[in-house]
């Protein structure tokens, strides 16, 4: 089946969760959550405020390797995709800049931005997060392989 | 009123390097060829990255190190030659992405690998005239060669960001800046034409040489400066060799070149090119050196900068990756996988 053209109205209503990971944070209870929502899940609060997630560093809770991939994303197979946890948060995405051989659970992992999947050369191009290992230490805030543990329940 | 100057800086190179001998062997070139270019292997972007992309990562390095909240950023400029979208800003794309928007200018420049630095100079004046509290100048390429062409040695990817804001925050303190610019048709690429062509031998003396040589020198005199007032030199860079004898002809030491010269590495990332180079001496410059800053584009123009390094970029420098990370992060690709990455195969999507 030939591509469908992405919908600009659909990703101009999501931009902020897929560029920024835009997510709420409940000040009742302290849960992150991801997407965000007007009502905490966890207490049921209202009392929530936004945080962006991008720029944070998380850990990766699992991964998959996807050989056989959806239309679009053959320039990018194998398709890694991951669950990471980031500031309690689990954060479901494509993974960019690791080979499949180069993966381990508990890896510390970064949102960055990329393009989602490529279409026709005339549509409107995705651009979202994905999950990149860290970079190496010398700067700040690397902290390496985090621990096997998981924090805060999703 | 008060010099504006540098409050963050952010560097952005992708993983993948292609390595001059995959060219060679490919397009049959004798290994002469990048060796006299003095580029061994090129940064690649991969296959969900593009100027954008480069750019929103250099930025939010900058940010970290600026410190500042990206809402009080009043100027968004990009320059590159490899827009996304011909019609459609990559700026409002970037600006949305750090959380500039809405309250900030914000467009797109062109003037092939220079364009990045007329945004740089813009963003100063904009500061220094009290328009904007904070102004963000980003140079990003995901530069193209026609596959075989000499430019395919060494055209690479990569992004480089500034904050620029008051003087009491600067990491370097604009002393000067001088521009200049003439209609000289040394590299183009046509409206719809996939890759650029340039003038051979006639991108050397007439264009490249001529407007640095002048930009600099037309900086000096107004400064007053002499060649060993300058401790770091960063030119343009599209090969290893340009630079080099743009500063024996200025006078300038070959030991005030090095240290900016990101090319050897990882080839000519174009509108990142020169501001690279002036991202990595910032990584390791004392207080109170003198910079001396000549992008360089086709078309064709040059600026020269003066900045003064001041005490503030110690404390500043930890808080982002350094140039040098980026170039130690890095994984060899074959020439096929770079043809993919870059979108050179034609496909049926289906």
């Amino acid at each position: 089946m030939p591509l469908r053209p992405l919908s600009p109205a659909k990703l101009w209503r999501r931009r902020l969760q897929h560029y920024r990971l835009e997510a709420a944070r409940c000040r009742d209870c302290g849960k992150t959550i991801y997407p965000p929502r007007p009502r905490c899940p966890y207490c049921g609060s209202r009392n929530l405020e936004k945080l962006s997630l991008l720029g944070k560093k998380g850990k990766l809770v699992t991964y998959t390797v996807e050989y056989t991939v959806p239309a679009g994303f053959r320039e990018q197979a194998p398709l890694v995709i991951g669950i990471a946890e980031i500031e309690g948060a689990r954060i479901l995405a494509s993974m960019t800049d690791v080979d499949p051989e180069e993966l381990r659970t508990g890896m510390c992992v970064e949102p960055v931005l990329r393009r989602i999947r490529s279409t026709d050369p005339y549509g409107v191009i995705a651009y979202a997060v994905k999950l990149r290992p860290c970079l190496g230490a010398g700067h700040e805030g690397g902290e390496g392989e985090a621990g096997g543990g998981s924090k805060g329940d999703s | 009123m008060a010099k504006p100057g540098i409050v963050g800086w952010g560097a952005y190179i992708p993983r993948y390097r292609l390595p001059s001998t995959e060219t060679s062997r490919l397009w049959g070139y004798p290994d002469a060829v990048p060796a006299r270019l003095g580029v061994g292997e090129k940064s690649v972007a991969g296959p969900d990255e593009d100027s954008v992309t480069m750019g929103v990562e250099a930025a939010l390095n900058a940010l970290r190190r600026a410190g500042i909240d990206a809402s009080r950023i009043g100027a968004v400029f990009v320059g590159s030659e490899s827009k996304p979208y011909a019609v459609k800003p990559s700026a409002t794309i970037i600006a949305e992405a750090i959380g500039a928007t809405p309250d900030t200018m914000a467009s797109d420049l062109e003037f092939a690998c220079r364009a990045g630095s007329e945004g740089l100079r813009a963003a100063l004046g904009l500061v220094e005239a009290g328009r904007i509290e904070y102004g963000l100048a980003i140079g990003s390429d995901t530069a193209q060669a026609s596959p075989g062409d000499v430019l395919d040695f060494t055209a690479a990817s990569g992004a480089a960001a500034y904050i620029v804001g008051p003087h009491n925050e600067s990491v370097a303190v604009l002393e000067g800046v001088y521009t200049y610019v003439t209609d000289t048709p040394d590299f183009w690429r046509r409206d719809g034409s996939p890759y650029p062509l340039h003038g051979e031998a006639f991108t050397g003396q007439p264009a490249y040489f001529h407007h640095i040589v002048s930009a600099v020198k037309g900086l000096m005199d107004r400064l007053g400066l002499r060649p060993s007032d300058i401790d770091y030199a960063v030119f343009h860079q599209p090969n290893a060799s340009f630079p080099r004898r743009a500063a024996k002809k200025l006078g300038i030491p070959l030991e005030k070149v090095e240290p900016g010269l990101v090319v050897k590495y990882i080839g000519n990332t174009y509108n990142a090119s020169a501001l690279l180079g002036l991202a990595k001496v910032l990584d390791e410059a004392k207080p109170g050196s003198r910079i001396l800053l000549a992008p360089f584009g086709s078309g064709a123009g040059a600026d020269a900068y003066s900045f003064i390094v001041t005490d503030l970029v110690e404390e500043k420098r930890p808080l982002a990756p350094r140039v040098i990370d980026y170039i130690e992060r890095r994984k060899t690709i074959t020439y096929s996988l770079y043809a993919k990455y870059r979108r050179l195969y034609r496909r049926i999507e289906w």
